[in-house]
C-alpha cells in the first residue's frame, strides 16, 4: 500500500501500521466544473493513495453536481485521512464513505454494479457455448455477425470478473467496463 | 477611461461595465489591498495598463517571481491580510510555483493572479504558455482559469474569500490576455459564497467541554501552540495567554508559533522540535495531558511517532478537519478557529468548579525547572571568533527593544534564531516552515518591510540561502526599503553539513561554497550599504550601525565555520533521546543515528 509505504518512508514516522487495510466505496458529491476530477484524481497519486475503480458523471444537470463513485483500499485511518483531504477541495460538496455509511444503517454492504461489454469472436461450438453462457449470466447481444458477439453484462465486479474469465478461451477480443457505480439500500439518501 | 473618471468610480464600486483589466484592479481596491508584488510580461501587459492609470494600489516590482511570492508571504504574515502576487504566463507562472507551495504548506492567504495567453491559443504551445491551472493545482488551496469576461469579477472576491476563510492559503487566477481586454459586468464583492465551501469555525461544545475536564484533571499537562495561533488573529494569542494564565500551564511552541506567547512569559520553555529545548521536549514526552492548538504535529516536531509523547492523553484543536489523527492519533479533537475554541475554553475553565490540581502542577513545575536548569541551548564562546548563537543573542540584545520583524532564509541560522531571538508578539516572525525555503527571507522582509515603513525589518541568513534571491536587494533599493540581511557567514550550508557529518561519515559532499561573493562590495553595486564583523568584540557597533543607516544593509557575520546546532533530535529517535550540546562530541553525532534512522528525512 502506497499510503502506509508515505506514512512509515516519509520522514521520522517508523511507526508500524498495525490495521488491516479494507476495500470501500466512496461517493463524492461535487461541482461539475473543469479540471474538478483532475483535483480530485491528483489528490490520490499526490498522496499515495490507490484508485481501484472511479465513475464519474452529472447526476444534477440543473444543480451542475457531478457524482464521483471511487473504490479504494486502504486501513481504516488512511480511508478517514482520504475523506478528510476530500472534503478539503472547494467544489467538493459532500463526501460520504457507502461501506460505514451501510454499517451505520445495518446492512451489510452498499450496492454496487458495474456494466460491461465484452466482445467474443469464434465460430462453430465456441460460438454456441459462449451464447449458452451468456444466458446464464443474463448478458445481453448488443451486436453480432456471424463471427462475433458483442455481450452487454450487468451486476457486481466479481460476477463481470468471472465472466470475462469464462470468456477467455471461447475467443475474447476486447473488454470496456464502466467502473463501480454504487448506492445505499433504504429509502434514505447519501 | 481617465485616472479621474476611476476615481470617481471606485468609491461607489457598484454593478457597472468594465474590461477584464479594469475588473482585476476594481476587485483588488474593493477587497481593501494597497499593495501588490509582481513582473509584467506579455500576457498581464492589459491589467499593467491599468494599474499604470490609478493610484490606490501601489504595485511593488521585484526581480523575480519568486521574490514577488515571498513578499506578499511576508506582507500577510506580518499584517493578518492577504498578499497579492502578479505574474504573466508561462515563466512567470511556474516562477510563481516555489512561494505557492510555501504558503500552502504553512498557511498563508496569497492571491496569485497570473496572465495566461488569450483563450484562442491556449492548448496550442503557444509563446510563454504553461498549464497553469494545472502546475499550480497541487500547490494552491484552489485555483480558476477564467474563460468568461462576465465570471471574472465573482471568481476574483471568491479568490480572496477562499484565501483568507478557514485554513488560510494560497490561491491563483489565470487571466488569458483576451478575457482582460474584453468587456463585461463588474460586480462587487458578494457575501453569499459558493455552497460547497463552507468551513467550521464554531467548535463543538460538547468536544470542547471534555477538553476542559481533561485539563483541569491533569498532573502533568502542557500546551503546544501553533501557527494556527497567529493565522487566527491577535484575539486568539491574547486568549492563549489568558489561558496560560488562568491554569499555569506550561507552554511550548511550533517554529510556526513563536510570538503567541511571549518568550519573557514565565511558563514559556522555549521552541520544541528537532531543535527545540531540553525542557519543552522532555516536558511533551512526559506530560500527561497535552494540548495541542493551532499545530499539525509535523514530523520536526513528533521525532519518532511510536515514541512520541506515550503516556499522554491528547487534545488537538484545529480548523482543518484533515489535520486530525493525520499524523498522530487524539483522544479529543475540537475542530473550528483556535480564537473561537479559547474563548469557549476560557470561559469554561472560569466557570468550572473544578481546578487543576495545583500540588501535581508544582511538583511538575520543579521537574521542568530541573529539566531547564540542563541548559540546553548552551554553547561555549570564544573571544577571538564570533560564535553564531553569540552574533543572535547580541542581535537580540541590541533590537528587542524596537519595533523589530524578524524573517529568516533556512538552515542552521534559521534554528539558532529559533532559539535565541525572543519573540513577544504574534505576527513578528516571517519564517518558511513546512516547505523549508532557501531564499524565503530577503524577499519576506523587502514584503515586511513594505507593509511596515517606520519599522525595523531583519532578515536573519544564511550564506548561502541568502543568495538564492539576492537580486530582490534591486527591488528593495528602488523602492527604500531599508531591510537588513544579517548573514550568518560560515561559508557552509551549514545544515546540510552538520547532517553529512550524522548521517555520511563527514564526507562534505559539496556543502562547501568555494567562492563567495564579496557581500560588502555587493551591497555596494546594489546600491546599499555593506558590513563586515569578524571579531566579536566589533559586534555591538556593527549592529548599531546597521540599524542606524537608512538603506538596505548586507551584514557579513563572519561567524565560526564549523559550530552546529543543538540540542537536536537525531532521525528516528524520540523527545527524550535528544543530542544536547555538551554531549555531542565528534564520536556521539557519527554514531546519533542509525541504519534505519539514516534513510528518514
Amino acid at each position: 500500500m502506497n499510503a502506509q509505504n508515505l506514512a512509515s518512508g516519509s520522514a521520522y514516522f517508523i511507526a508500524k501500521e498495525t490495521e488491516l487495510p479494507v476495500t470501500t466505496v466512496l461517493s463524492v458529491l461535487v461541482d461539475n466544473e473543469p479540471g474538478v476530477l483532475a483535483r480530485v484524481i491528483g489528490l490520490f497519486s499526490g498522496r499515495g493513495y490507490n484508485i481501484e475503480s472511479l465513475t464519474v458523471s452529472e447526476t444534477e444537470h440543473e444543480q451542475h453536481l457531478s457524482r464521483i463513485t471511487i473504490v479504494t483500499r486502504g486501513t481504516p485511518h488512511v480511508l478517514d485521512q482520504i475523506r478528510h483531504q476530500l472534503e478539503r477541495i472547494v467544489p467538493v460538496h459532500r463526501v460520504v464513505d457507502l461501506s460505514v455509511r451501510a454499517d451505520e444503517l445495518g446492512h451489510e454492504k452498499p450496492i454496487q454494479r458495474e456494466l460491461a461489454l465484452v466482445k467474443v469472436a469464434g465460430l462453430g461450438e465456441h460460438r454456441n457455448e459462449a451464447l449458452r453462457l451468456a444466458d446464464a449470466f443474463h448478458a445481453k447481444v448488443t451486436d453480432a455477425t456471424t463471427e462475433h458477439f458483442i455481450f452487454e453484462i450487468t451486476g457486481k465486479g466479481s460476477k463481470i470478473d468471472q465472466f470475462i474469465a469464462i470468456m477467455k478461451p471461447l475467443g475474447l477480443v476486447e473488454i470496456c467496463r464502466t467502473g463501480v457505480a454504487a448506492m445505499n439500500r433504504g429509502p434514505l439518501g447519501m | 477611461m481617465t485616472a479621474e473618471k476611476q476615481d470617481s468610480d471606485s468609491h461607489t464600486s457598484q454593478r457597472r461595465e468594465m474590461t477584464g483589466a479594469e475588473m482585476v484592479v476594481q476587485a483588488l481596491i474593493d477587497q481593501g489591498v494597497t499593495d501588490i508584488f509582481g513582473y509584467p510580461g506579455g500576457a498581464v501587459l492589459p491589467i499593467y495598463d491599468e494599474l499604470f492609470q490609478q493610484d490606490k494600489i501601489n504595485h511593488i516590482l521585484v526581480r523575480h517571481e519568486q521574490g514577488a511570492g515571498h513578499a506578499a508571504e511576508g506582507y500577510a504574515r506580518s499584517t493578518g491580510k492577504v498578499g497579492v502576487m502578479l505574474v504573466t504566463s508561462g515563466p512567470g507562472a511556474t516562477n510563481a510555483v516555489t512561494p505557492l507551495q510555501d504558503a500552502l504548506m504553512d498557511s498563508i492567504p496569497l492571491v496569485c493572479i497570473s496572465g495566461q495567453v488569450p483563450t484562442s491559443l491556449i492548448g496550442s504551445d503557444a509563446f510563454q504558455e504553461c498549464d497553469t491551472v494545472g502546475i499550480t493545482r497541487p500547490c494552491t488551496k484552489h485555483n480558476w482559469l477564467v474563460k468568461d469576461v462576465n465570471d471574472l469579477a465573482r471568481v476574483l472576491h471568491e479568490a480572496f474569500h477562499v484565501a483568507k476563510t478557514g485554513r488560510p492559503g494560497p490561491v491563483l487566477v489565470d487571466v488569458p490576455k483576451d478575457v482582460q481586454f474584453a468587456t463585461g459586468m463588474y460586480t462587487p464583492p458578494e457575501t453569499a459564497p459558493r455552497t460547497s465551501y463552507n468551513p467550521k469555525i464554531q467548535g463543538d461544545i460538547e468536544a470542547i467541554k471534555q477538553a476542559v475536564a481533561l485539563l483541569v484533571s491533569a498532573k502533568r499537562p502542557v500546551i503546544y501552540s501553533g501557527g494556527g495561533v497567529i493565522n487566527s488573529g491577535n484575539e486568539a494569542s491574547k486568549l492563549l495567554r489568558e489561558l496560560v494564565e488562568l491554569t499555569n500551564f506550561p507552554i511550548t511552541s511550533t517554529l510556526m508559533g513563536l510570538g503567541a506567547y511571549p518568550a519573557s512569559g514565565k511558563n514559556w520553555l522555549g521552541m520544541l522540535g528537532m531543535h527545540g529545548t531540553y525542557e519543552a521536549n522532555m516536558t511533551m514526552h512526559d506530560c500527561d495531558v497535552m494540548l495541542n492548538i493551532g499545530a499539525r504535529f509535523d514530523d520536526r516536531i513528533t521525532g519518532r511517532i511510536s515514541g512520541f509523547s506515550p503516556n499522554s492523553k491528547k487534545i488537538h484543536v484545529d480548523i482543518d478537519p484533515s489535520s486530525i489523527n493525520k499524523a498522530v492519533r487524539v483522544d479529543v479533537p475540537v475542530i473550528g478557529d483556535v480564537a473561537n475554541v479559547l474563548e469557549d475554553m476560557v470561559r469554561l475553565l472560569r466557570a468550572s468548579s473544578m481546578q487543576p490540581d495545583k500540588k501535581a502542577l508544582g511538583e511538575w513545575w520543579s521537574q521542568i525547572d530541573l529539566w531547564r536548569s540542563r541548559k540546553s541551548l548552551s554553547y561555549t564562546r570564544n573571544k577571538d571568533v564570533i560564535m553564531p548563537q553569540y552574533a543572535l543573542e547580541r542581535l537580540y540584545a541590541l533590537t528587542k527593544d524596537r519595533d523589530t520583524y524578524i524573517t529568516t532564509e533556512v538552515g542552521q541560522h534559521q534554528m539558532w534564531a529559533a532559539q535565541f531571538y525572543g519573540f513577544e508578539k504574534p505576527n513578528r516572525w516571517m519564517t518558511s516552515g513546512g516547505l523549508g525555503t532557501m531564499g524565503y527571507g530577503l524577499p519576506a522582509a523587502l514584503g515586511v518591510q513594505i507593509a511596515h515603513p517606520n519599522s525595523l525589518v531583519i532578515d536573519i541568513a544564511g550564506d548561502a540561502s541568502v543568495q538564492m534571491t539576492m537580486q530582490e536587494m534591486s527591488a528593495a533599493v528602488q523602492y527604500e526599503a531599508p531591510i537588513k540581511i544579517f548573514i550568518l557567514n560560515n561559508q557552509y550550508m551549514g545544515m546540510v553539513r552538520q547532517w553529512q557529518q550524522l548521517l555520511h561519515g563527514n564526507r562534505l559532499s559539496h556543502s562547501y561554497t568555494e567562492a563567495l561573493p564579496d557581500f560588502v562590495k555587493l551591497a555596494e553595486a546594489y546600491g546599499g550599504h555593506g558590513i563586515r564583523c569578524e571579531k566579536p568584540g566589533d559586534l555591538d557597533d556593527a549592529i548599531q550601525e546597521m540599524i542606524d543607516v537608512k538603506k538596505p544593509v548586507l551584514f557579513d557575520c563572519r561567524v565560526a565555520n564549523l559550530a552546529n546546532c543543538f540540542p537536536m533530535i537525531p532521525s528516528g529517535k524520540a523527545h527524550n533521546e535528544m543530542l544536547l550540546p555538551d554531549e555531542a562530541t565528534d564520536e556521539a553525532v557519527a554514531n546519533a543515528i542509525d541504519a534505519k534512522g539514516r534513510q528518514l528525512v
